[in-house]
C-alpha cells in the first residue's frame, strides 16, 4: 500500500522563538491508523495542522497522497476531513443544517442522513447545536468531516473532555471509517485511547519524536511486560528513608526478571518479564533487608510506562 | 440492460480499491454543483439572523423606534407658544392684559409670580422670558440669548407690548406657514436614520460576525474544508444585501405610513443606494474586522470608526453647523455621502447620476478597504 501521509524533518517556530515541532519525520501507509501521543504543549497540534494545511511550516516537507498543499490545495481538501481540536459550530443551527453546509463544500459529499444515522445523531437531527451535550458535539465535528467523504480523516485530541461512554462510541466511529480503507491520523494525550485504536504510533516530546512504533512494540522495548510496583520501610520505622534509598535499587535490579528500576515518591516500579520468578526473590529480598513490605502490585506495562520510561514524566501533569 | 448488471459489480471493485473513497461506494453519490456552498453559506446565515432575536431587533426594531421617538418629540416644532413670567408689583396685571390684547395674544402664554421665585423659575427654564414693568411705564426683558426659545420670546413679546401700546406697523406684511411634508425634521431624519443604520448593520453584520467566528475557529474549519473562500464572502455580502431591502423597506415604509413622509425618487434608486452604501460599509467592516481574534477589540474598533460618523455625518442635525473648515472633511466621509444622497433623492427627487460624486465617495471607502482587508485577511 501507498503513502498516505509523508513528512520530512518538519519544523515550526512560531516568532522566531518558541519552536512548537523541532525536525519531524513521519510515513503513514493507507488504511493505517496512527496517533500522535505526547502531553499537552508536545506539538501535536502545530504537527496535524501542518499535515492538514492549515498552517504553514518553517521548514521541511509535507506530502499528502504524494502531492504538496501548494499543488492543489482544493483537491487535497476533497480528499480529507478535519475535527479540529476545538470548533464552535454554530448554536443556533441544527443539526441538520450545520451537516448539510458542510456537505455543500464537496464535489461529492456522502448523504447528510446516512451520516447522521451512523454517527447516532438521527435523532438530534432537529436540535440546535448548542442544545447538544458534549458527546454528541464531538460526534457532530466529526460527522462534519465524514459528510465530505474523506480517505483520511484528521482528528485533534478527538475525545478531550468526553465521559466514558462517548469516548467509546467516538472510537467505534474512527475503526468503522478505518475499516472500509480510511487513513487515519489522530493526536491523542490519552495513552489508553493510543493502545486500543492505533496501528502505530508516534510518542511526541517537546516538537520531536521520541519512539514509534505499534503499541506493543513501543512496550515490548521496556524489556518487560509487566509492572511491579511496592513499597518497603525499615522494620518498625516507616519514617525517614521508607523504601529504603538508591543503594537499594542495585538489589532489585538484580532480581531475577527485572529489566529496569524506577522510583516514583516512595514507591518502586520494576519492569519485569516474568514476576511469577521476581516476587518470590522480591519478598525473600526485604525479608533479609529486614524491611517490611507496605504495599505491593503488579499490572501490565502500558504506554504510559513507556513514556514515564523515556522521559521521566507522566503524560498528564496537571 | 447490460449497465445494470455490471453496476453493482463496478461498486464492489471500487470498495476493495486502495485509495479510492472509504466510504460507501454503494451509497447513491451526490453531486453538488459550483454553487452549491454559497447558497448554503446564504441560508445558514440567514437562519441564525433570524434565530438571534437581538439582531431582529437592532436591526429593525430599534431604527423605527427611534424614528417614532424623534418624529413625535419634533412633531409641534413650529407651534411654539412663548412662555413668560411678569414679575409680581406694580403694573403686572396691566402688563398681562396688555399681552392678552395684542394681535400676537395666541403664541403668548403669561403667568404672574413674586420676583425671586419668577427670576428663579426662568433661570431653571420654566419660562423663557422674564418682564419687570418698570415704575415710568417701561418694561425691562430677562432673557437668555445662548436659547433660541428665549431670543425669539423677547422678540415677540416685545412686538405685542408695543403693539398694545399704540405702535403702528410702517408696513403691512402677512404671515403664511410652512410645515408641509417634506420639509419637517423628520423628513429629514429618516434618511438619515436610514443610512446610520446601514452603517451599523454593516460595520456589526460583517465585521463583528467575522470576528465572533474566528474566535470561534469556525473560519478555520470552513478553510479546512474545500469551501471556496470568495463564496464565504460572497454569501456575507448577500446576506446583508437581502437584510438591507428589508431594513431600507421597513424604515421608508413606516415614514411614509406614519409620517406621510413623501418619496420623490424612485424605489429602484433608493435602493440601489441602500446596496451601494450596505456593500461599501460591508467592506469597512471587513478591514475592520481582518486581523482582530476577539470579539472584545473588535468592538472597540468598530464603535472608533462610526464614532466620528454619528457625530459628523448629518444624521439627527444637518453638518452645516460645523465650521466651514471642517465641511471637506466632513463630505469625505461615506456614511456623509450616503445621507447626503439618500436625503438628495428621497426628499428631493434627485436623480442617480446626480449623485455620482457622492456615490464615488461611497465605492472608493468600499472598494479601497475590501482590497486592504483581502490583503491582510486572516481565516486562522
Amino acid at each position: 500500500m501507498g503513502l498516505t501521509i509523508e513528512c520530512t524533518d518538519l519544523r515550526k517556530t512560531y516568532d522566531g522563538k518558541v519552536e512548537a515541532v523541532r525536525g519531524l519525520t513521519l510515513r503513514i501507509a493507507s488504511g493505517e491508523c496512527f496517533g500522535l501521543l505526547g502531553p499537552n504543549g508536545a506539538g501535536k497540534t502545530t504537527t496535524i495542522e501542518i499535515l492538514e494545511g492549515l498552517l504553514a511550516s518553517t521548514s521541511g516537507e509535507v506530502r499528502i497522497f504524494g502531492k504538496a498543499w501548494t499543488e492543489n490545495p482544493r483537491q487535497l481538501r476533497e480528499w480529507i476531513g478535519i475535527s479540529l481540536q476545538e470548533t464552535r459550530l454554530s448554536e443556533k443551527l441544527t443539526v441538520r443544517e450545520t451537516i448539510e453546509l458542510f456537505a455543500s463544500f464537496y464535489d461529492e459529499p456522502r448523504a447528510p442522513e446516512e451520516v447522521l444515522e451512523e454517527l447516532q445523531l438521527t435523532e438530534k437531527s432537529d436540535s440546535w447545536v448548542g442544545k447538544l451535550s458534549g458527546g454528541q458535539k464531538q460526534r457532530l465535528a466529526v460527522a462534519t468531516a465524514l459528510v465530505g467523504n474523506p480517505r483520511i480523516l484528521f482528528l485533534d485530541e478527538p475525545t478531550t473532555g468526553l465521559d466514558p461512554q462517548s469516548r467509546r462510541q467516538l472510537w467505534d466511529i474512527v475503526r468503522g471509517f478505518q475499516k472500509k480503507g480510511g487513513t487515519v491520523l489522530l493526536t491523542t494525550h490519552y495513552m489508553d485511547e493510543a493502545e486500543r485504536l492505533c496501528d502505530r504510533l508516534a510518542i511526541v516530546d517537546h516538537g520531536v519524536i521520541i519512539a514509534q512504533g505499534t503499541p506493543a512494540d513501543l512496550i515490548d522495548r521496556l524489556g518487560g511486560h509487566h509492572v511491579v510496583e511496592f513499597q518497603v520501610s525499615a522494620n518498625g520505622n516507616s519514617d525517614g528513608n521508607a523504601s529504603g534509598d538508591s543503594a537499594d535499587d542495585a538489589d532489585w535490579r538484580a532480581l531475577p526478571g527485572v529489566e529496569s528500576v524506577r522510583r516514583e515518591n516512595s514507591t518502586v516500579c520494576l519492569s519485569v518479564h516474568e514476576p511469577h520468578l521476581t516476587i518470590p526473590a522480591l519478598l525473600a529480598s526485604v525479608e533479609g533487608k529486614g524491611q517490611r513490605l507496605e504495599h505491593l502490585s503488579t499490572r501490565q506495562a502500558s504506554l504510559e510506562d513507556v513514556f514515564v520510561r523515556l522521559t521521566g514524566r507522566h503524560l498528564r501533569e496537571d | 440492460m447490460a449497465t445494470e448488471t455490471t453496476a453493482p459489480k463496478a461498486r464492489d471493485a471500487e470498495r476493495v480499491l486502495p485509495n479510492e473513497s472509504a466510504q460507501n461506494a454503494g451509497a447513491p453519490k451526490r453531486r453538488n454543483g459550483r454553487w452549491s456552498g454559497y447558497w448554503q453559506l446564504l441560508k445558514v446565515r440567514l437562519l441564525e439572523l433570524k434565530r438571534e432575536p437581538e439582531v431582529v431587533f437592532w436591526v429593525f426594531v430599534f431604527p423605527l423606534l427611534l424614528a417614532l421617538g424623534l418624529g413625535i418629540a419634533f412633531r409641534n416644532k413650529p407651534a411654539d407658544i412663548s412662555s413668560v413670567v411678569v414679575i409680581a408689583g406694580e403694573g403686572a396685571q396691566k402688563t398681562v392684559a396688555m399681552l392678552e390684547n395684542s394681535p400676537q395674544h395666541s403664541g403668548i402664554r403669561a403667568r404672574v409670580l413674586e420676583r425671586d421665585a419668577a427670576l428663579k423659575a426662568f433661570h431653571f427654564g420654566k419660562f423663557d422670558l422674564a418682564i419687570e414693568p418698570q415704575t415710568d411705564g417701561g418694561f425691562k426683558y430677562y432673557y437668555d440669548p445662548a436659547r433660541p426659545e428665549s431670543v425669539l420670546s423677547r422678540a415677540e413679546v416685545d412686538a405685542a407690548l408695543q403693539s398694545a401700546a399704540g405702535r403702528k406697523d410702517a408696513i403691512a406684511t402677512s404671515t403664511e406657514a410652512s410645515s408641509e411634508p417634506g420639509s419637517r425634521y423628520i423628513d429629514f431624519l429618516i434618511p438619515g436614520l436610514l443610512g446610520m443604520n446601514l452603517m451599523n448593520s454593516g460595520m456589526w453584520g460583517i465585521g463583528f460576525a467575522l470576528v465572533e467566528m474566528r474566535q470561534r475557529k469556525l473560519l478555520k474549519r470552513f478553510v479546512a474544508t474545500p469551501m471556496r473562500r470568495t463564496d464565504f464572502l460572497l454569501a456575507l455580502t448577500s446576506s446583508r444585501l437581502v437584510l438591507m431591502v428589508i431594513e431600507v423597506g421597513l424604515l421608508l415604509g413606516f415614514g411614509v405610513v406614519v409620517f406621510h413622509m413623501p418619496v420623490l425618487g424612485s424605489i429602484f434608486s433608493v435602493m440601489l443606494l441602500g446596496a451601494i452604501g450596505a456593500v461599501s460599509f460591508g467592506g469597512i467592516g471587513l478591514l475592520t474586522a481582518c486581523r482582530a481574534q476577539k470579539i472584545e477589540s473588535v468592538s472597540g474598533l468598530i464603535n472608533l470608526v462610526m464614532m466620528p460618523m454619528w457625530i459628523f455625518s448629518g444624521v439627527f442635525f444637518s453638518y452645516e453647523r460645523f465650521p466651514a473648515i471642517t465641511q471637506i472633511f466632513i463630505k469625505a466621509l461615506p456614511l456623509t455621502a450616503l445621507n447626503d444622497a439618500l436625503r438628495a433623492t428621497i426628499i428631493e427627487g434627485a436623480s442617480l447620476a446626480s449623485q455620482s460624486g457622492r456615490l464615488l465617495v461611497l465605492v472608493l471607502w468600499g472598494g479601497i478597504s475590501f482590497v486592504l482587508a483581502l490583503k491582510w485577511f486572516r481565516w486562522t
